[in-house]
């Protein structure tokens, strides 16, 4: 994950807590996917970012996944997703964040 | 619920009222996209980014 976004994300923790706080990724790259959910939850694995040895422990949801695609306004989802997730690799994703939550 | 929970096959992650972090991608989904899902569940979402890996 960008250092950038490992910063914005503690700074967050930092000031409001991490209760209630959700994270929710974008990226259509498995791997990247898997490091994304990791950093937010258990620090960055690569030891470099500001998250580095900082578990936070955030929940992690990916826009693909049904648990986001069951709570969305279905049009909304339509309108705002659905392309991407015809176009882009959706099962790959949901596959990625089932072995970060252990289930793969 | 603990840090792992969400979508595995339990009970699912409860969105409304919640403080969402949307991180989107230029060449995948937008931040802005994932951030107008989050806000029909119920959500609040208090930072969108949108990363370019060019």
């Amino acid at each position: 994950m960008d250092p950038d976004n490992q910063a914005l994300i503690k700074r967050i923790v930092d000031e409001q807590g991490g209760a209630d706080i959700v994270v929710m990724l974008g990226a259509a790259d498995a791997e990247a996917v898997e490091v994304a959910a990791e950093t937010v939850r258990d620090g960055d694995p690569a030891w470099v970012g500001p998250l580095a040895g900082v578990q936070l422990g955030l929940p992690v949801l990916h826009v693909f996944e049904d648990d986001m695609k069951e709570q969305a306004d279905a049009e909304v989802y339509e309108a705002q997703i659905g392309f991407f997730e015809m176009t882009l690799d959706a099962e790959g994703v949901k596959a990625a964040m089932r072995r970060v939550r252990g289930e793969a | 619920m603990n840090a792992t929970d969400g979508a595995r096959g339990g009970d699912p992650m409860e969105l409304r009222g919640k403080k969402v972090i949307a991180l989107g991608e230029r060449d995948s989904v937008p931040g802005e996209a994932i951030a107008e899902v989050a806000r029909s569940a119920g959500a609040e979402v208090i930072e969108v980014r949108t990363e370019c890996f060019v």
